[in-house]
C-alpha cells in the first residue's frame, strides 16, 4: 500500500542523529528532557473524570467510567480494571479506521500493566461483597493529534483522570449504579503517583519524550511504570537489540527523568 | 497594514456585472460568490480567492520534491504529495542508467528534486533533465502547507534569498511544500528551517520581509561550520 | 412562534426559540487538513477533515467523482453509561446521514478517484450531538480548504407536548408530558437548502411548515457563529 504520509525522510534522519551526537535537538530540548506538558480537568462531565493532556503538540483524551460487576474468580475480593486505547484517524494521516490495530493494542496493554502494576489503585477497597460485587474500573484513552510519544501521553492522562474522578452513587438495594450523580469521593488511590516514561534510542543515543520526526527515527524503546522510586512495570519495544550495559544506563537515565517528570505532572494538574 | 479579507465559502464577496469570477469564485447573477475558505484579492474587477489551506495542485513546470515510493521496470513511482503518483521514467535522468539495475540509480525510499514535465490522464511525468535537480544525497527536509510556498520564496524570490544569505544555506523550496536545506552547519540548517516556519506562521502579515530582517537580527550570528564525526558511520549493528 | 403555551417553561429558563450558548473554534488538530470543535450548551464535538487524496482500497474509487467518507461516533465517557467502544448501529447510521447532510455542498466531481474522510467524535452528550457533528465537520471542510458551494448549518427542533422549542436538550428530549417530545433535527445551508431532516415523535403538518421557519431562523445564527470562527483562524 501506498504510504502517502512522509515519514522522515533518510536525510533528515542523518541529522537528526548529528544533532542528538552532540546533545542537541531540533527544538532544542535537552535529550532527557520532556515537552511542556498541559492537563485539563473534567472535559466530560458525564465521566467520572476526564482530562486532557497535551505534551507539546501531541494531545491524549483519557477518561474513567465505573460500573458494578462480579469479581474474577481469583480475585473475588478486588475490584476489575480494563483499560481501552484508540489511536484514531482523527488524529493522524497514519491511522486508519477500523478494529484496534497492533500499536493501538499495545498502548492499551502497556497503560494497562502500568496501572495494574504500580498497584496505584486499591483495587480491595473497590469491593463491595466479596465474590459477588465489585467495582469496575475503565480507563479509556483517545489519541487526539500524534506528534510523538502518545504512550507517555496516554500514561499521564491515566493517572490524571484516576486522580480526579469521584465514585458514582450505588444504591445497594437496587443495585444500581448512578455516574449522573457523583459523590465527593475520590477513588481509593495510593498518595505516591505512578509515573510512565519511555526512553528511546536513536542510533548511540538516548532520549524522551520524541516528536513524531524523531520517533520514527528509533529502534529500540524502553516503557518504565516506576512509582515511589520502584520499577512496576518494563516493556520493550521495536526490533533492535540494546547491549547489556546499555541496558543499565537507560535503567539509570529512567529513574532520573522519573523524578523531574513527576514533578512536571503534579505542577500541570495544580 | 491593510488587512486582506477573509472568503467563506458561499459568502457574496462582491456585487455587479463589471466584476469577473477569478479562481476559487463563481457568478451567478451579477454576484460573485466564494467557493473556498482563503483570502479575497481584487485587481481591475477581476476577484480571486488565495487558498490558505488545500491539498497540492500539480503544475507543469513545478518543481517538487518527491519520494520514491516504487522501482518498475523502465522507471520509478514517486509520491510528491499529490493526490495522484507521479512516475519517472529511465528516459528523463541525465545519465547512464543500467535498465537492469534500476535500484541503482534511484531506490525506494530515496528523495529526490524533480520537475513536472506533463500532466495528463495516465498521470504525472517527472523530469530530472534540468539543473539543480537529481538524487538527494543529504540535508534537512520538511514539509509546509503548499499554498504558503508563494510567501516563503517571495517576490522574485526575495523572501528566501534574504534566508540564504543570513544562513548560508542553499534552499530548495518544492512547489508541493516540501522543502531541502543544505547547509555548512546544523545550526545554520535549522536556524533557516524556523526562519521557514515563522514565515509560514506569520504569512498574513504585510511587510513580511522586514519582519524577517527583525526576525534574523534578533537570532544572532552564524555557528561555526560543521565537524562530521568520523564514527558516524558504524552508527548500526 | 407557538401560539399554544406561551407559558411553557424550559427547564433551563431559555426563550421558545433560544439556542443554548455556542463555542465554535477551528484548527484544534494540527495534524488534519481542516478541524474544528463545536459546542452547543453541553454537547461538545470535534471533527477533522483528511483529503482529498487518493482513495485506498482502489476497488473503491469512482472514477467519475469522488468520494466522501463520514464516521461518526460517541467517546466511552461522553454519556452517563458507559458506551462500550468501537462502532454501533446508531453511530453507523449517522456517519451516513453526516455524509448526505454534507455533500450537497460539495463538489466532488473535481476529485474523481479521490477520497475526502470526515472523523467526527462526540466528547460529551448532552442531546444533539448528530447536529454539533454536522456543523464541526462543516466548518472543518471550509478550513481544509475544500471547495463548497456553502457551509452546512444543523440544529434540532423540538415539540414538548404541543410546544416547539429549539435546541433540545437530554432532560428535554425525555418529556414525558401530553403528547411526549418529538425531535426534528434539521440541516441547511444559510440560503435554505434542507440537506438533512429527520423526525422521531407526532407533529401535525401545520405546526411542521412551523418547525422549518424556527429551524432556519436559528440556522442563521449558527452561521454567523461559523463564520466568526474561521475568520478568527487569522488571528
Amino acid at each position: 500500500m501506498v504510504d502517502q504520509v512522509m515519514t522522515t525522510p533518510g536525510t533528515t534522519g542523518e541529522r537528526v542523529r548529528e544533532y542528538l551526537a552532540s546533545g542537541k535537538r531540533f527544538d532544542d530540548r535537552e535529550l532527557l528532557e520532556f515537552r511542556k506538558i498541559i492537563i485539563e480537568k473534567g472535559i466530560s462531565n458525564k465521566a467520572e473524570g476526564a482530562v486532557r493532556v497535551k505534551v507539546g503538540a501531541t494531545e491524549v483524551l483519557v477518561g474513567v467510567k465505573m460500573d458494578v460487576g462480579t469479581p474474577y474468580p481469583d480475585s473475588a475480593d478486588k475490584g476489575n480494571l480494563t483499560v481501552t486505547a484508540e489511536l484514531l484517524p482523527l488524529s493522524s494521516p497514519r491511522f486508519e479506521a477500523g478494529p484496534p490495530k497492533f500499536p493501538a493494542i499495545e498502548l492499551g496493554r502497556v497503560i494497562d500493566r502500568y496501572i495494574r502494576e504500580s498497584k496505584f489503585i486499591q483495587m480491595d477497597k473497590l469491593c463491595i461483597k466479596e465474590g459477588e460485587k465489585v467495582w469496575n474500573v475503565y480507563i479509556d484513552i483517545y489519541s487526539i493529534n500524534d506528534d510523538g510519544n502518545l504512550l507517555d501521553a496516554a500514561g499521564i492522562g491515566a493517572v490524571a483522570a484516576l486522580k480526579i474522578a469521584k465514585m458514582p452513587t450505588y444504591d445497594e438495594e437496587k443495585g444500581k449504579v448512578d455516574s449522573k450523580h457523583l459523590t465527593t469521593k475520590g477513588l481509593p488511590l495510593e498518595k505516591d503517583m505512578p509515573v510512565t516514561l519511555t526512553i528511546h534510542k536513536v542510533g548511540k543515543n538516548f532520549l524522551v519524550d520524541p516528536t513524531r520526526e524523531e520517533e520514527d527515527l528509533c529502534d529500540s524503546r524502553v516503557t518504565f511504570g516506576i512509582r515511589d522510586g520502584s520499577i512496576s512495570s518494563l516493556q520493550k519495544g521495536e526490533s533492535s537489540a540494546i547491549d547489556f550495559e546499555v541496558m543499565k544506563e537507560v535503567i539509570d537515565k529512567a529513574a532520573k527523568v522519573a523524578v523531574e517528570l513527576e514533578k512536571q505532572i503534579e505542577k500541570a494538574l495544580k | 497594514m491593510t488587512e486582506r479579507r477573509i472568503s467563506i465559502p458561499g459568502e457574496i464577496i462582491a456585487e455587479g456585472e463589471d466584476y469577473l469570477p477569478g479562481e476559487w469564485t463563481e457568478k451567478r447573477e451579477g454576484k460573485i460568490y466564494a467557493l473556498k475558505y482563503g483570502l479575497i484579492e481584487e485587481s481591475n474587477k477581476l476577484i480571486k480567492i488565495i487558498p490558505v489551506s488545500g491539498t497540492y495542485s500539480p503544475r507543469r513546470g513545478n518543481v517538487v520534491i518527491g519520494k520514491v515510493e516504487n522501482v518498475t521496470f523502465n522507471g520509478w513511482v514517486i509520491d510528491i504529495g499529490a493526490p495522484d503518483n507521479a512516475f519517472l521514467t529511465v528516459m528523463e535522468v541525465p545519465k547512464y542508467v543500467n535498465k537492469d539495475a534500476l535500484e541503482e540509480v534511484l531506490d525506494i525510499g530515496d528523495m529526490l528534486v524533480a520537475k513536472i514535465w506533463a500532466i495528463n490522464k495516465r498521470g504525472i511525468d517527472l523530469s530530472l533533465k534540468a539543473k539543480g535537480l537529481g538524487k538527494i544525497e543529504e540535508g534537512l527536509i520538511f514539509e509546509i502547507n503548499p499554498n504558503k510556498v508563494p510567501r516563503v520564496i517571495g517576490k522574485e524570490g526575495s523572501m528566501i534569498n534574504l534566508i540564504k544569505e543570513n544562513t548560508d544555506c542553499d534552499i530548495t523550496v518544492g512547489q508541493n511544500g516540501r522543502i531541502l536545506i543544505e547547509g555548512d552547519s546544523t545550526e545554520g540548517e535549522l536556524k533557516a528551517k524556523k526562519a521557514i516556519l515563522h514565515i509560514v506562521e506569520k504569512s498574513y502579515v504585510e511587510g513580511l520581509t522586514e519582519e524577517m530582517e527583525n526576525w534574523f537580527k534578533s537570532q544572532g550570528g552564524l555557528a561555526p561550520k560543521r565537524d562530521v564525526p568520523k564514527d558516524l558511520a558504524e552508527d548500526e549493528e | 412562534m407557538a401560539k399554544k403555551s406561551e407559558n411553557f417553561e424550559r427547564i433551563d429558563g431559555r426563550k421558545l426559540d433560544e439556542l443554548r450558548p455556542i463555542k465554535a473554534k477551528v484548527g484544534v488538530i494540527p495534524n488534519a487538513d481542516g478541524s474544528a470543535m463545536y459546542q452547543s450548551g453541553d454537547t461538545i464535538a470535534i471533527a477533522a477533515v483528511y483529503g482529498p487524496k487518493k482513495m485506498h482500497p482502489q476497488h473503491q474509487q469512482d472514477p467519475a467523482k469522488g468520494v466522501l467518507r463520514c464516521s461518526y461516533n460517541m467517546m466511552t465517557f461522553s454519556v452517563n453509561d458507559r458506551i462500550k467502544p468501537g462502532t454501533s448501529r446508531r453511530s453507523t447510521e449517522i456517519s451516513k446521514i453526516t455524509e448526505w447532510a454534507l455533500e450537497p455542498v460539495l463538489m466532488l466531481d473535481k476529485f474523481p478517484g479521490q477520497v475526502i474522510d470526515i472523523f467526527i467524535h462526540i466528547i460529551q452528550a448532552d442531546a444533539g450531538t448528530r447536529c454539533a457533528g454536522i456543523n464541526a465537520a462543516s466548518m472543518a471542510l471550509a478550513h481544509a480548504g475544500v471547495p463548497m458551494k456553502n457551509l452546512v448549518c444543523s440544529v434540532s427542533v423540538g415539540k414538548l407536548d404541543k410546544t416547539l422549542v429549539v435546541d433540545l436538550t437530554k432532560a428535554e428530549e425525555d418529556f414525558e408530558e401530553g403528547e411526549g417530545p418529538t425531535d426534528i433535527p434539521i440541516s441547511m445551508t444559510p440560503d435554505g437548502k434542507i440537506t438533512h431532516l429527520q423526525l422521531d415523535g407526532k407533529i401535525g403538518t401545520e405546526q411542521m411548515k412551523e418547525v422549518l421557519d424556527l429551524g432556519k431562523k436559528a440556522i442563521e445564527k449558527i452561521y454567523e457563529i461559523q463564520k466568526k470562527a474561521l475568520k478568527e483562524a487569522f488571528n
